[in-house]
């Protein structure tokens, strides 16, 4: 086992440093300056336009920005954002608390309905509910999020008037030195109603964030179910007399559970992507909307800064994915 | 079940209601476009940004709401030396900064502000000068560096501006938010306590309202200043909701979670405008969207060329489908609302077959050309491929064929400024409400060498004459002549085609009370309150 861990996370170094390459060619091969961005239609002497792009150190070949960046980034300094003049890894952490109360949620919201619906789809194949189940689970796995959002908003803001259109919290609520966790900093303010505005600000993102995972989840837990329901062993269970749901629910869905697992850690990346339209659409202050707009403006060391700790963040819940997997799975860790 | 299922339903829904209800009636909640980069108002020049800065700050010299007239501000008043060099500004007393967390001011407003606050950006050797960066956008892109020699303290309510040379629009220019001014009192504190940084994270300045706290991206707050020199706001708070979506903003609005929001999508306006519970307020934007014929390139070094192409151009035609009629066709490089404008100039006529017939007597017949069209939506250009579509049909009815082309935008800018555009898309808002901000674009100094933002490429040396006269001149009337004459000069010349004004709009509930749409674009709380 402590030879699997230190092999996996041996791996982690040049996928790192892979995201770390991909990111800095793919911003540096768009072209334009984040000088020319800041000052827009306006013009400025050329060599004024050097001496900027020198003082935010744009002026050496490529390779050494590269190795001065890696370094840099070894010791823990992510640089300064060009627009907002501070660290970025301030301002990602600013932002991060959001996206990753977004993600969870999107993400208990997947697999607390999908994983049942798989299980029900599975136990119940061909039957009506099946294939109804699997439709709409093509559906929201086709569905383009900013459309799917703003159709919530228009049926359930406007037409229904049940939840707000967008934000983390209603106008009025403010906590001084907040965590960034709206739903704890809700909680632990005694504001009234500050907990249940957090929520509800909450229920859309979530279920549009959550819808795709939701699709793969629920898809993934049906097959896998399929194909243990059909083992000898369930057939086992089942001629013993065993109750459907334990046969269903014990033996079953336990196996069924481990290419699930890793499913729903491979989801965390979708979800991660799937955070920049629904932060945009829902005004969500996560590190989505940021890093978009980053990339628009040319802001090298944030684009790069957030990519790298996203990815380190995947990474990262990768490894653990990988961890329980083996857990769950002797002969896989015993294979590596 | 069903029951339990319906009651937790509607208990449910309750909670909600409650938690949405709940609304101080004195907060003015303003659904703002995007995130402001900071809060330092002369590290920045994004229009998101300098609306965020604005509440908090003054400068010496304002424009009066509503209007491009500079009016006395910080400065009570003003002289300007026989030779237009040197500005002695007479400040006004008893102004305070603000209280913020960290900070108390123990003195109110003076001389060492002034200076402080321009030098920063104006002196390498500043303390503050490198401090966030040490690039000044707007400062730069105004040309300040070089058109400001010193700023000095005469006594401590007297500030002496020197020039290098004379400037008739800087009293306008001193209205931008790159003047603003910063308290010396507090950037001392924080270069004591080792947290210079902080004087563009945590604004203090003597504005309407103060800062209070900004979430990233989510949300700005201000409360109304108690002590403020211009009497006492009719709003206790004023709150920025960052909602970057258009659909988004309204929808806010319709169901009350903001009062004003700005840069509505032009589709949506019939329905807002059919609100009861709303107003749209509009008022003709101090832009123009132009396309440009690089006279560096043949055919366009030939005036009746150039004038035939402003005569194919069907701008009726734009309005309708790339503004759905909220702009007004263009005439002259000089929108309508800035002073100077020359109404008599009349545009050339949509005369297709006219304007064939002159690029056939020049031998221009089947001409095939990139026209560059604006790959970003613009306050002036709103779709820049649908214009480009228009323009290249129009364009083909006259014999030339256009191939429709565009880069990323930094890199679009770059190369037009370069003069690597053949026909292409491009405009400019107010930066101030002066003539000159608009009709030096077009101007090469009198070198017979364009500068970048000459995008046309186009010398002549009688409308740079014109251009250095209206900088030399203070007296406005006079100066209105002068670009009256450069206006039409420029219409006669025809380098550019002036294609639409836009038009700005601003959806607000109708309890929103003393909201006055800005000419120069800007978005100003000051003032407003809540009915």
């Amino acid at each position: 086992m402590i030879r699997f861990v230190i092999q996996r996370v041996l791996l982690i170094i040049p996928t790192f440093l892979g995201a770390a390459l991909l990111t800095f060619v793919l911003i540096h091969a768009i072209p334009g300056d984040p000088v020319q961005m800041l000052l827009g239609e306006k013009v400025i002497d050329p060599v004024r336009h050097q001496e900027l792009l020198a003082q935010i150190g744009l002026d050496k070949p490529l390779p050494i920005q590269f190795v001065d960046y890696v370094w840099n980034v070894l010791q823990g300094d992510f640089g300064k954002s060009i627009q907002s003049k501070e660290s970025v890894l301030s301002d990602f952490f600013q932002l991060f608390p959001a996206t990753l109360e977004l993600a969870f949620c999107a993400m208990v919201f997947a697999v607390v309905i999908g994983i049942p619906a798989g299980v029900l789809a599975a136990e119940r194949r061909g039957s009506v509910y099946d294939h109804t189940l699997m439709g709409a689970a093509l559906t929201g796995y086709s569905m383009p999020i900013f459309w799917w959002g703003l159709l919530l908003i228009l049926f359930f803001s406007l037409y229904l008037g049940w939840t707000p259109v967008s934000g983390r919290i209603d106008l009025d609520y403010y906590f001084e030195d907040g965590t960034n966790f709206m739903l704890y900093d809700s909680l632990v303010s005694g504001q009234e109603g500050a907990f249940a505005s957090a929520v509800s600000h909450l229920i859309l993102p979530t279920i549009v964030l959550g819808t795709i995972p939701l699709a793969v989840i629920a898809r993934m837990t049906r097959s896998a179910m399929l194909e243990v329901l059909g083992e000898d062993y369930v057939r086992t269970a089942r001629a013993k007399g065993l109750s459907g749901f334990r046969v269903v629910g014990i033996h079953a869905l336990r196996n069924a559970l481990i290419p699930v697992v890793t499913v729903i850690g491979l989801q965390v990346g979708t979800l991660m992507a799937g955070a920049i339209l629904t932060e945009n659409i829902f005004s969500w202050p996560g590190v989505g909307s940021w890093l978009v707009n980053s990339i628009y403006q040319r802001d090298y060391p944030s684009v790069q800064g957030g990519v790298l700790l996203i990815a380190g963040f995947v990474i990262l819940v990768n490894l653990s994915v990988d961890l329980i997997y083996g857990l769950l799975n002797p002969r896989i860790r015993g294979r590596r | 079940m069903k029951v339990r299922l319906i009651t937790a339903t509607a208990a449910f829904a309750l909670m909600l209601g409650t938690a949405m209800s709940a609304q101080a009636a004195s907060t003015l909640r303003y659904c703002s476009e995007g995130s402001p980069e900071g809060f330092g108002p002369q590290l920045f020049d994004a229009g998101t940004t300098l609306d965020a800065v604005r509440p908090v700050f003054n400068r010496l010299i304002e424009t009066k709401f509503g209007t491009t007239d500079p009016v006395a501000s910080l400065a009570e008043k003003w002289e300007v030396s026989d030779d237009g060099l040197t500005y002695t500004f007479h400040l006004r007393q008893g102004v305070k900064f603000h209280t913020v967390k960290g900070f108390k001011p123990t003195r109110d407003f003076n001389a060492d502000d002034v200076v402080f606050s321009f030098n920063r950006m104006l002196d390498k050797n500043n303390p503050y000068h490198a401090v966030n960066g040490g690039t000044y956008a707007y400062f730069e892109g105004m040309g300040m560096p070089d058109k400001m020699k010193s700023v000095e303290k005469v006594d401590d309510m007297t500030v002496k501006v020197t020039l290098n040379a004379p400037e008739a629009p800087f009293i306008a220019e001193l209205g931008m938010e790159w003047a603003s001014i910063l308290s010396k009192e507090y950037a001392d504190q924080l270069e004591k306590e080792g947290k210079k940084e902080q004087i563009d994270l945590v604004p203090v300045g003597t504005g309407p309202f103060v800062f209070v706290d900004y979430q990233k991206d989510a949300v700005i707050r201000y409360k109304a200043n108690k002590d403020y020199w211009r009497g006492k706001q009719k709003v206790d708070n004023l709150v920025f909701a960052i909602t970057k979506d258009p659909a988004v903003r309204k929808a806010k609005l319709e169901k009350g979670e903001c009062d004003i929001y700005p840069y509505p999508a032009a589709a949506d306006l019939a329905e807002l405008k059919a609100n009861p519970k709303l107003t749209v307020e509009e008022s003709e934007g101090p832009n123009v969207a132009y396309m440009i014929m690089n006279n560096k390139m043949k055919p366009w070094d030939n005036k009746i060329v150039r004038q035939a192409v402003n005569m194919a151009i069907n701008k009726d035609a734009i309005v309708k489908a790339v503004f759905a009629g909220g702009a007004k066709p263009a005439v002259n490089p000089l929108p309508p609302t800035i002073w100077g404008y020359n109404d008599a100039v009349k545009g050339y006529p949509y005369d297709p077959a006219k304007a064939k017939e002159m690029l056939e007597s020049q031998g221009v017949k089947d001409l095939k050309v990139d026209l560059w069209y604006q790959p970003v939506s613009r306050p002036y250009n709103l779709d820049g491929k649908k214009m480009g579509e228009l323009m290249q049909a129009d364009l083909a009815k006259v014999g030339i064929n256009v191939n429709l082309v565009t880069y990323d935008w930094a890199e679009y800018l770059k190369r037009m400024h370069a003069g690597e555009s053949p026909l292409g898309q491009i405009g400019w808002g107010a930066d101030i409400g002066d003539p000159d901000n608009f009709m030096y674009l077009h101007g090469c100094g009198g070198t017979g060498n364009p500068p970048g933002q000459n995008n046309e490429k186009w010398c002549n040396n009688e409308y740079d004459a014109l251009l250095k006269q209206g900088l030399e001149t203070s007296d406005q009337a006079k100066r209105v002549e002068i670009y009256k004459k450069a206006q039409e000069l420029i219409h006669e010349e025809a380098p550019i085609v002036p294609i639409v004004h836009s038009v700005t709009f601003m959806p607000m509930s109708k309890k929103v009370d003393g909201y006055v749409i800005d000419p120069l674009g800007i978005h100003n709380f000051e003032n407003v309150g809540l009915k």
